[in-house]
């Protein structure tokens, strides 16, 4: 019977069907951070229960930890020093591997299981993260869960779960010149909205796809939750091989040689049965950015806010005038010269190598524009200690930006910090909901070369029309 | 877990699409290395008046604070309530606000297998049934209060109309007995045990 690269990795994982239609499956790693995972694993001890299988949980410090130079365990979150202990402590007598502050291989828990290799393709990954679907970038089930399911994976391996519908996406022909993958996926949610993937796992395909690099491959399959997908995922190829070789927990010699002779039939068969179906032609897109407060209010860089009467019905008018009216922008709207107060690179979306490289191409030789509160977090200390190796750090620093410890930062006011009330920001990130950022502060989402671009503007600007020094 | 089978209760109408976690419970708000105590966090941007960062008082308006819907159970919303962050604190402070049924359009997929994990009922109506269920309780919501049957599957509105709901069998299960999730599974160990042996033959790269 023909499979999808999904059904595919989901049922060699099916350790048992269950009488209400749900089936048990196999997790093989999980990843924990500091916001839940000494929440979990205290209450796991608490019901007298173990941790299964600790050689195949990890964990990181990277929701709390604050990201200021010098940083250590003291943050401005109310009580986060304690999170952070308990993290260390519980990960520490579960005989779970912590990527601690200062390890060289600390970061973003979806940037540091790639870059570790924890993840490989046809792997089942858990994480109490909504943004585990990252993860998916190397053929593998990324999955998010809760904490009560982080529990149940703790102590068993596994998670119940009912197996989702399927949605295949292609994204067809080459991008244009300056569309980044950002712009591919704020486009796609901007076309079929914020719950247009919802109850499927969608599968990314198409020769857009394909000339992706990993960096960007990521960055697609992060923001499938964006889309309410259940995950989103890529067929691995001889990038993805290529990518996986010599890392950490990356099997080696002859062991690596029958991996990628397995992993090569990690594929949808071209008689597989999607229950739907999109179809995108990558000429189509253009730099995309939010105007609102969901990533579904996205328009080309020089487009316009929808009007009133364009939009179906009642419903989404009073969508659009809430947003409007948080965001201060008014219908009919070209955002292009909107003055910006903020601007923020990093977040498991766009905090590699590749997004700093591509930002600092355009930072070269200029300053940030007056006023505007610039900021840069390397999603992990491996990008940070790569970027400062090639002299990107430089860049930053000397355009204006500030240059962080790694960790979700700014992303979500992780540390405690935000940025100010009615503050337009232009950011990397991956949600422009309310207050997410800082109380009433104002998210606009866009890829990393449209932040910089905006940083030095002082405004929203297009990033085709700024040409590297 | 307490278990649920049928909640009457006070209906509060939040009808907005796409209410989030962080809408729920704001990351500043999840003080506590602990599941509990996180009412006091629920809705706080909504909730309260600001200065700045610091809380200044009550905002009156916001639904939860008016007295006609003092001591509401049931929440009525949107299509995608509980999308975002997968936070299940987010659950965590309905819980401890005292929130047991919240009917909307759709569900955040993380959010709604929170809730059953915690003892809550996610249930999904049509926008149309949603409507009737605000207009028939608005005009008193403290007397027009509605009857959520698991064991049924049925809402039943003030005024005799009746909404047929499904929910995962498994939620269901778990729900009706109050049942713990985790002892469940643990009912499987052999079976886990005997697909890990066969799968380390068959992927040995994937065992550490
Ligand atoms: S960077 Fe942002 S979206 Fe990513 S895991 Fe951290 S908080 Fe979540």
């Amino acid at each position: 019977m023909s499979k999808t690269l999904f059904d595919k990795i989901w049922d060699a994982h099916v350790v048992t069907k269950l009488d209400d239609g749900s089936v048990l499956v196999y997790v093989d790693r999980l990843f924990l951070h500091e916001r839940t995972g000494g929440v979990a694993l205290t209450s796991l001890r608490e019901d007298g229960r173990s941790v299964r299988n600790p050689t195949h949980v990890f964990a990181t410090m990277d929701h709390i930890v604050d990201t200021f130079p010098g940083r250590g365990d003291t943050t401005l979150v109310p009580g986060g020093e304690l999170f952070i202990k308990t993290m260390r402590k519980t990960a520490n007598d579960a005989g779970i591997t912590l990527f601690d502050i200062g390890n060289p291989r600390h970061g973003i828990t979806h940037l540091i299981s790639a870059e570790q290799a924890i993840t490989l393709p046809g792997l089942i990954v858990a994480c109490p993260d909504s943004h585990t679907c990252t993860l998916g970038a190397l053929g593998a089930i990324g999955w998010g869960i809760g904490t009560s399911d982080c529990e149940h994976a703790l102590a068993t391996e596994t998670l119940r779960a009912m197996k989702p519908n399927q949605l295949r996406v292609r994204f067809d022909g080459s991008l244009g010149n300056g569309v980044t993958a950002k712009d591919m996926i704020l486009h796609l949610i901007g076309r079929h909205g914020a719950s247009g993937g919802a109850g499927h796992a969608v599968e990314f395909c198409g020769q857009a796809v394909a000339e992706l690099d990993m960096d960007a491959r990521f960055t697609l399959c992060n923001m499938a939750v964006e889309f309410a997908a259940f995950t989103g995922l890529i067929a691995p190829d001889e990038k993805t091989f290529a990518y996986i070789a010599n890392r950490a927990y990356a099997p080696r010699g002859e062991m690596f040689e029958r991996c990628k002779a397995s992993w090569r039939n990690l594929r949808s068969d071209p008689e597989a049965a999607f229950d739907r179906e999109i179809a995108i032609d990558g000429a189509d897109i253009a730099p995309t950015i939010t105007w609102g407060t969901s990533p579904q209010h996205a328009i080309a860089i020089d487009g316009k806010v929808p009007e009133r009467d364009e939009l179906a019905d009642d419903d989404a008018r009073a969508d659009l005038d809430q947003a409007l009216d948080y965001m201060g922008l008014e219908p009919g709207q070209s955002l292009l010269g909107l003055p910006v107060d903020g601007a923020f690179i990093g977040s498991c979306t766009n905090s590699r190598l590749s997004d700093l490289r591509a930002a600092a191409r355009l930072l070269a030789g200029r300053k940030v524009a007056a006023g505007i509160r610039a900021i840069c977090t390397p999603g992990s200390q491996h990008v940070k200690d790569a970027a400062e190796a090639e002299g990107i750090a430089k860049v930053f620093v000397d355009a204006g930006f500030e240059w962080r410890e790694p960790g979700c930062s700014l992303c979500f006011h992780a540390g405690g910090e935000g940025f100010g009330p009615g503050e337009r920001v232009i950011s990397s990130t991956n949600r422009n909901f309310r207050g997410r950022q800082g109380r009433q502060t104002r998210t606009h989402l866009a890829s990393p070369a449209t932040v910089a671009a905006a940083a030095i503007a002082g405004c929203i600007t297009d990033a085709r029309e700024l040409k590297p020094i | 877990m307490n278990a649920f089978d049928r909640h009457s209760g006070i209906c509060a109408p939040i009808r907005i699409d796409n209410v989030d976690t962080d809408q729920i419970i704001p990351s500043r708000e999840m003080k506590h290395v602990s599941k509990h105590g996180l009412g006091e966090g629920l809705f706080a941007n909504w909730r309260y008046r600001y200065e700045g960062h610091t809380r200044t008082g009550a905002n009156e308006e916001f639904v939860l604070n008016q007295p006609a819907y003092a001591g509401a159970t049931i929440l009525l919303s949107g299509r995608n309530f509980g999308c975002g962050s997968s936070r299940e604190h987010a659950v965590w402070a309905l819980h401890d606000f005292g929130i047991k049924v919240i009917i909307a359009e759709s569900f955040g997929r993380i959010f709604m297998n929170n809730c059953a994990r915690n003892g809550l009922l996610a249930i999904e109506l049509p926008a149309a049934d949603i409507d009737r269920l605000q207009q028939q309780t608005n005009a008193s919501p403290q007397t027009r209060t509605v009857l959520v049957d698991l064991t049924e599957c049925r809402v039943h509105a003030p005024d005799g109309d009746v909404f047929e709901f499904t929910v995962s069998e498994s939620d269901r299960h778990m729900l009706l007995g109050g049942l713990d999730y985790i002892d469940y599974t643990l009912k499987f160990a052999s079976d886990i045990e005997r697909f890990v042996a066969a799968d380390r033959r068959r992927r040995p790269w994937a065992y550490l």
